[in-house]
């Protein structure tokens, strides 16, 4: 009998399906059950936010930053008050800063326990989810309890945080922190030795440490290829210079490897809570520049010269100096920048969003050809991708 | 690990052992889950839920139509018009939120220079259609009555913060 050839087969994985975290159609050409080609096809989730901000003053455009990347709200705010400062040339009291450290690292934990547990749930493990959202929840409590609301706290603020943390809210989390890593091990051992958990991610999506910098790779996606890159030490902003924490790094580069690379960081992030709120002094938590930030309330309805700024910043906004700037945090997925151009007005003149997910989800096909149809999954896990940020 | 433990574990499924018994351990813990519609989950002082046009202990209106609320808004979902009322004050004749577009950021309450428009501790508003999500003043009004033990006991609580 003479052989046939069989066409490659094309299917859309998406955009409703639900490894695909969240809206990514992506067309799989397979040659049997071999992916030959993978195309990402983003742009279901695009809001404009960029174009938005243009027409919305410095304080209106946080909100939008926590609604990108909807698992890491404050770290995203963080990269965008921390532009609008630097054009500012301003200041933010110690006390700020830590709270703002303090709620990023809570912010990586939040994400990282999403990520890892949905990755878990991806290549078969359903367990690990129910309890990871168990402590997402005492999480977002305290998202809850500082800026009331659980996700999109629309916290941080040009010259430092917009309220200081309830009385009792420190200890609370401080408690927390301590008992935190068991939780951890608890996951662990349903996880990292676990040989189904560990067929389908050891040598799944592997990068060398060159290609993951050629690809642009940041975050551990970086991190897990061997390469010790985090801006917290790298090009250490606010109080990160002052706290002591490692940079957890991978050998192989592959899905595996990065997930141990999470769990450690989470441990960290755990530890630089108890130390952030062990250093954290007293003070005020915001700037004391009525030019930029409103007055304290009591003082607004006592003081006429307060009230006109209270009108004058909730009205048109405060104006920053002409100039551009780009600052990047580490965001839990990897390096979040906001490129800011200011022409002196109230309103940013643009605002360029640098969204980790992006570069990540570029290298899918590179990341996923000649592996099984059934490795998507694990490789879209392990790349932590959400789909606010991609889109924007 | 030697090949003979790394063999034994193999064949003995121990770790997948292991982990069971780590969730066989949790069918003894305090339970972790809530009984919704009966029983709920804290909230605190500073939460940020439906909105609610606030009184005087007189009964009069807060709002003065200064529509810092309107301003500040980034999402556009408020829209006031005003007209000056029969004793000569400034009063609003329309103020509609389009609790659809509105996204919950708080600034309204935080630029209200008279604690007028708040953010109350309600989440349960959901409707069975658009339209009744379309807030006017009488309904906003409506809640700031309904609402107005707990609003006040919440700005007391957190008024050292604010």
């Amino acid at each position: 009998m003479a052989e046939v050839q069989v066409a490659n087969y094309t299917i859309n994985f998406g955009p409703q399906h639900p490894a695909a975290h969240g809206v990514l159609r992506l067309v799989l050409e397979l040659d049997g059950e071999v992916v030959d080609r993978a195309d990402p096809h983003i742009g279901l989730l695009h809001r404009g936010t960029e174009k938005l901000i243009e027409h919305k003053s410095y304080t209106q455009a946080i909100p939008y930053f926590d609604r990108l990347d909807y698992v890491s709200m404050m770290c995203q705010e963080h990269a965008f008050v921390l532009a609008a400062e630097k054009l500012l040339g301003m200041d933010v009291p110690p006390r700020g800063q830590y709270i703002r450290v303090l709620f990023s690292e809570i912010t990586r934990i939040l994400n990282h326990l999403l990520n890892i547990t949905t990755h878990a749930m991806d290549v078969g493990a359903m367990t690990p989810v129910l309890w990871g959202f168990e402590q997402r929840e005492i999480l977002m409590e305290y998202y809850e309890r500082v800026s009331g609301a659980r996700m999109h706290a629309n916290y941080f603020r040009v010259g430092g945080v917009h309220q200081d943390l309830p009385d009792g809210l420190a200890d609370d989390m401080y408690e927390w922190a301590g008992k935190f890593p068991k939780f951890i091990d608890e996951l662990e051992t349903l996880l990292t030795e676990n040989r189904i958990f560990k067929q389908r991610n050891v040598d799944i999506g592997v990068v060398s440490a060159e290609d993951a910098m050629d690809w642009g790779f940041t975050g551990v996606m970086l991190r897990g290829s061997n390469v010790p890159w985090d801006l917290r030490k790298s090009q250490p902003y606010e109080v990160y210079p002052e706290l002591d924490f490692d940079i957890p790094v991978g050998k192989h580069g592959d899905c595996y490897d990065r997930y141990l690379c999470r769990i450690e960081e989470m441990h960290q992030s755990a530890s630089l809570m108890r130390q952030c709120i062990e250093k954290m002094p007293d003070g005020p938590v915001i700037a004391d520049d009525h030019k930029v930030v409103p007055p304290r309330r009591a003082e607004m309805k006592s003081s006429m010269e307060a009230l006109i700024h209270h009108f004058k910043l909730h009205t048109e906004g405060f104006n920053v100096p002409e100039g551009e700037v780009y600052t990047a945090v580490e965001a839990p997925k990897g390096e979040f920048g906001v490129y800011l151009v200011s022409d002196g007005g109230s309103k940013p003149y643009r605002c360029k969003i640098r969204a980790p997910g992006f570069p990540h989800l570029q290298a899918l096909e590179f990341l996923t050809k000649g592996h099984m149809l059934a490795d998507i999954p694990a490789v879209i896990g392990s790349l932590d991708i959400v789909f606010g940020e991609v889109d924007r | 690990m030697s090949v003979i433990t790394r063999a034994i574990r193999t064949v003995f499924l121990l770790e997948l052992l292991r982990g069971m018994s780590m969730t066989f351990r949790y069918l003894f813990r305090k339970r972790q889950t809530i009984n919704y519609p009966f029983e709920k989950g804290p909230l605190s002082p500073r939460f940020r839920g439906e909105h609610a046009l606030r009184r005087y202990p007189n009964g009069e209106e807060r709002c003065i139509a200064c529509k810092l609320c309107e301003a500040v808004c980034p999402a556009q979902a408020i829209v006031i018009e005003s007209e000056p009322r029969e004793d000569g004050s400034r009063r609003t004749t329309r103020y509609d939120i389009d609790m659809t577009k509105c996204i919950y950021c708080g600034l309204c309450e935080e630029a209200c220079p008279v604690d007028a428009i708040v953010e109350g501790p309600n989440f349960e508003f959901a409707t069975e259609t658009r339209e009744e999500l379309y807030y006017n003043k009488d309904k906003l009004l409506a809640n700031g009555d309904r609402w107005e033990a707990e609003i006040a006991a919440n700005l007391k609580a957190d008024a050292k913060y604010r």
